[in-house]
């Protein structure tokens, strides 16, 4: 089981190193594309900033502590899609062939789709979500107690195991549907926007089924109700603000058995 | 004229084959349109009348604009002719007896047409039914606001065009093709209205060629200009389109010129 | 929709096998369930072994494939940089990577383009290098999906000495599918027919021929238009089929020797030219299919038929395979 793990590690960083370089021989475009993607994940901080220029406070909540949300869940949504983010092109690579091509090298498809196309670059997204997060905790009017400051690496762990899981099991609905890629986006990019603000902004019923049905506010919004000290507007016992491990973990396990049952039901095309 | 006519067909056939793919970019844009009116409602909530938009305006203004991004492409794959320049088939394309621009014209135009069809209702029908929207009532404000998108249409063509060149000189346009995407998030009002943009930033995105694609034919929908106002933004669209189109023409010329000295 | 149906068959270690038919037979299919890319719906497939499915990552470290149409390689890196990646992933003992690599870059002549990136290689040249790809970890059996198809005549023989060498060196089995005749008769010591879905021949390429009274064509250039020419009563069946100005076609069973034909027209006639002409794999392929034989009784024929020793503990690259 470990020296599968970290084989699975070796074989995932020999792909990533191959892609990196890969990518370097665009030059140009690699650079263009460092930039454009440090300034674009900054966008969504610009548009947060933008409305608090004309309000103190959004739905009860104060700047920093929406830079908050944007950091705990930016930090997990760009560990996961540094990591993992190109499996949605899954149904890209089932209809181009390339699945196929894949699944005759010896490592495990998942690990090769994940590494697909890997460029440097995507670790500049997570720098600017972690530079929001720490900025954030600089402005923080919250007593800070171990519990708290325990709760912050946890959650964005978790989180990134979330997102992570919710990527895979997209891409393994799009064995079935593949052209199902952009629909993916909802949940992932979505999920990323939409938790960037304070949930309650969309009303009780969204915020339950973003409790109970796609678990998104298991990512930032229930551990950081505690390490903001609000209460929970759903009422919610206090023993849900530190279950976003148990959740990401049943995620994972999901995703894992999604993946394995699409490979299996693969059906490859062409000739 | 025929022979573009059966271009446009053509583009918009050609789109029409990936249904599923379209089906799954309106589910996308549709849940974008949800998060992004509580997001709006939440900011108008707290300020009123920001803008001169009132609260079911800016909710209007979100799904929309959500049933705009397709069809004008602002997040879309960029023009095949990136991809023929990288390939080299694009000395072929040069050597049809049509117009160059004109026939890549001709085919987004088509593209487009079955974007906003079949893909583009859909956010703003699913808005209709959750939330009271600012529909235009009058004929002449549905006739104006076709109008607009569609020189919204051609003013992004315009733009992708001249990213889709800039492979003549780089090999390859997919950095290009990111900055501008960004561009264009930023200052066509999607990010946020641009009413919402504040002081001198508001002055100087509603100058730009972005606003052409998102903020204004959004603006005409919510018939926030009238006569003389409406004849000056429709203008402002125009006259970007203009501007574009012939720089679009200087550098077909300049990068025509590129593939004859290479030899094609 | 069944791409094969009741397909059996056992390849033994160190044959060389071609697995022919026409487009859409179901060749690739049956190739990709070897690999362990499909998963049969129902039947039995072991390679080396092995489970394809089931073990595909161990499967893989023992077959090579090469997709005629498809590269494995990096496209914007030199073929090294995949190499050497494959290297990794296989863990292939550096002494013999360093012994393959330098083999195979003299038997392909790959030493001028190992450090170019590959999507600025000619069609050939890319095919050595998927080759070399497929080869480098020693496996003991390869797949070859149409590995000559749009290559020219010199990348062509190349890919056959190289194929040959292995084969005779190694004693690695290959399979490979091909609509190239030539690859056929240059390589294979035995050929699978595919026809709708169904095996319907298994045996040697001399012998398809005869079941399915194929012909070859003499195509022969005289000094001046003439009338039909006048031919010899050895081999049976010859006969002039078309008549074009100076030149004219012959047609005769692909299983006699053309040596007496030209003999006796050469003699008789005043000849600039003669070449020979080799009956069309497609053209074969559909006369077997057409009715030149009893395709069911082929097919069963072949099911208990393995051909050479049949010794598991020795045949490492021994597959039997039977899906529906």
């Amino acid at each position: 089981m470990v020296e599968t793990l970290a084989d699975t590690v070796r074989v995932y960083l020999l792909l990533v190193r191959m892609w990196s370089r890969a990518a370097w021989a665009y030059r140009t475009s690699f650079v263009l594309l460092t930039v454009a993607t440090a300034v674009v994940t900054g966008l969504d901080i610009v548009a947060i900033l933008l409305i608090f220029a004309h309000t103190p406070r959004l739905a009860d909540f104060t700047l920093p502590e929406v830079m908050f949300l944007y950091g705990t869940s930016s930090t997990a949504f760009y560990l996961a899609d540094s990591i993992l983010g190109t499996v949605d092109r899954l149904g890209g690579h089932v209809k181009a062939g390339t699945f196929d091509v894949m699944l005759l090298r010896p490592a495990r498809a998942l690990v090769q789709v994940a590494a697909d196309q890997f460029t440097p670059r995507r670790l500049g997204k997570v720098a600017q979500a972690v530079t929001v997060l720490v900025v954030s905790l600089s402005l923080l009017d919250v007593p800070w107690t171990p519990s708290r400051a325990l709760l912050v690496p946890l959650m964005v762990a978790a989180g990134a195991v979330i997102y992570g899981a919710i990527w895979v099991s997209g891409a393994a609905f799009q064995f079935v549907a593949t052209d199902a890629s952009e629909a993916l986006n909802a949940f992932t990019f979505g999920g990323n926007f939409l938790t960037q603000y304070p949930l309650v902004i969309y009303g009780r019923e969204w915020l339950w089924a973003l409790t109970w049905i796609v678990p998104l506010a298991f990512v930032n919004w229930q551990p950081a109700l505690y390490v903001l000290g609000r209460p929970d507007p759903l009422g919610l016992p206090l023993a849900f603000r530190f279950v976003s491990p148990a959740v990401a973990l049943a995620l994972a396990v999901v995703a894992a058995l999604a993946w394995r049952a699409g490979v299996r039901h693969y059906r490859s095309t062409g000739s | 004229m025929r022979v573009y006519v059966e271009v446009a067909l053509r583009g918009f056939r050609r789109h029409a084959t990936y249904r599923s793919a379209a089906v799954a970019g309106a589910f996308t844009n549709t849940m974008f349109g949800f998060i992004r009116a509580y997001v709006l409602i939440a900011l108008w909530q707290a300020r009123p009348q920001l803008g001169g938009y009132d609260v079911v305006d800016a909710v209007t203004f979100a799904f929309l604009t959500q049933t705009l991004i397709a069809p004008v492409a602002v997040f879309g794959a960029p023009l095949e002719l990136g991809e023929r320049v990288r390939t080299g088939d694009v000395a072929m394309d040069l050597q049809r007896p049509a117009d160059f621009q004109g026939w890549w014209l001709a085919a987004d135009l088509g593209r487009a047409l079955f974007a906003l069809g079949f893909r583009g209702v859909v956010p703003l029908a699913a808005g209709a039914l959750a939330f009271r929207l600012d529909l235009p009532t009058e004929p002449h404000v549905w006739l104006a606001f076709a109008v607009s998108t569609l020189l919204a249409v051609v003013v992004s063509f315009a733009l992708r065009y001249l990213v889709a060149l800039s492979a003549f000189w780089l090999l390859d346009d997919r950095g290009v093709h990111a900055i501008a995407g960004i561009a264009a998030m930023f200052f066509s009002g999607l990010l946020l209205p641009l009413v919402a943009f504040p002081g001198w930033l508001g002055a100087f995105a509603r100058a730009l060629p972005w606003a052409a694609i998102i903020q204004v034919p959004a603006d005409v929908f919510l018939g926030e200009h009238t006569g003389a106002g409406l004849a000056g933004a429709l203008g402002f669209q125009a006259a970007w389109a203009v501007i574009l189109l012939a720089l679009g023409r200087l550098v077909t010329a300049a990068a025509a010129g590129k593939v004859v000295v290479h030899g094609g | 929709m069944r791409a094969v149906d009741r397909i059996s068959f056992r390849i033994d270690s160190g044959e060389v096998v071609g697995y022919i038919g026409p487009n859409g037979a179901g060749k690739s299919t049956t190739v990709k369930m070897l690999t362990g890319i499909l998963t049969p719906s129902a039947g039995h497939i072991r390679v080396a072994g092995l489970n394809p499915v089931r073990q595909r990552v161990a499967l893989a470290r023992r077959i090579g494939v090469v997709f005629g149409q498809r590269t494995g390689l990096w496209w914007d890196l030199p073929l090294t940089d995949s190499f050497e990646l494959l290297r990794h992933l296989h863990r292939i003992p550096s002494a013999r990577y360093r012994e393959n690599l330098e083999l195979f870059t003299e038997l392909l002549d790959l030493g001028a383009f190992l450090h170019i990136p590959v999507r600025q290689l000619s069609l050939g040249q890319r095919m050595r290098g998927d080759l070399t790809a497929a080869l480098l970890h020693d496996p003991r059996i390869v797949y070859l999906d149409e590995p000559t198809i749009g290559l020219d005549v010199v990348s062509k023989a190349a890919v056959r000495s190289f194929l040959a060498e292995i084969n005779r060196e190694r004693g690695t089995t290959v399979l490979l599918t091909t609509h190239d005749l030539d690859d056929i008769e240059r390589l294979c010591g035995r050929v699978m027919v595919i026809a709708g879905g169904r095996l319907v021949y298994d045996g040697s390429v001399d012998g398809l021929r005869g079941r399915v009274n194929a012909e070859r064509t003499l195509v022969v250039d005289l000094a001046a238009p003439a009338p039909r020419l006048d031919l010899p009563a050895e081999p049976p069946g010859a006969r002039v089929i078309r008549v074009d100005g100076p030149r004219q076609w012959v047609a005769f069973p692909a299983t006699a020797s053309a040596a007496p034909l030209i003999t006796a027209i050469t003699a008789r006639h005043e000849v600039v030219d003669i070449s020979l002409r080799e009956p069309d794999i497609d053209e074969v392929v559909r006369r077997l299919y057409l009715g030149g034989l009893r395709s069911s009784a082929a097919a069963a024929s072949s099911v208990g038929d393995p051909s050479g020793t049949d010794d598991p503990s020795e045949t490492g690259g021994r597959s039997a395979t039977s899906a529906k």
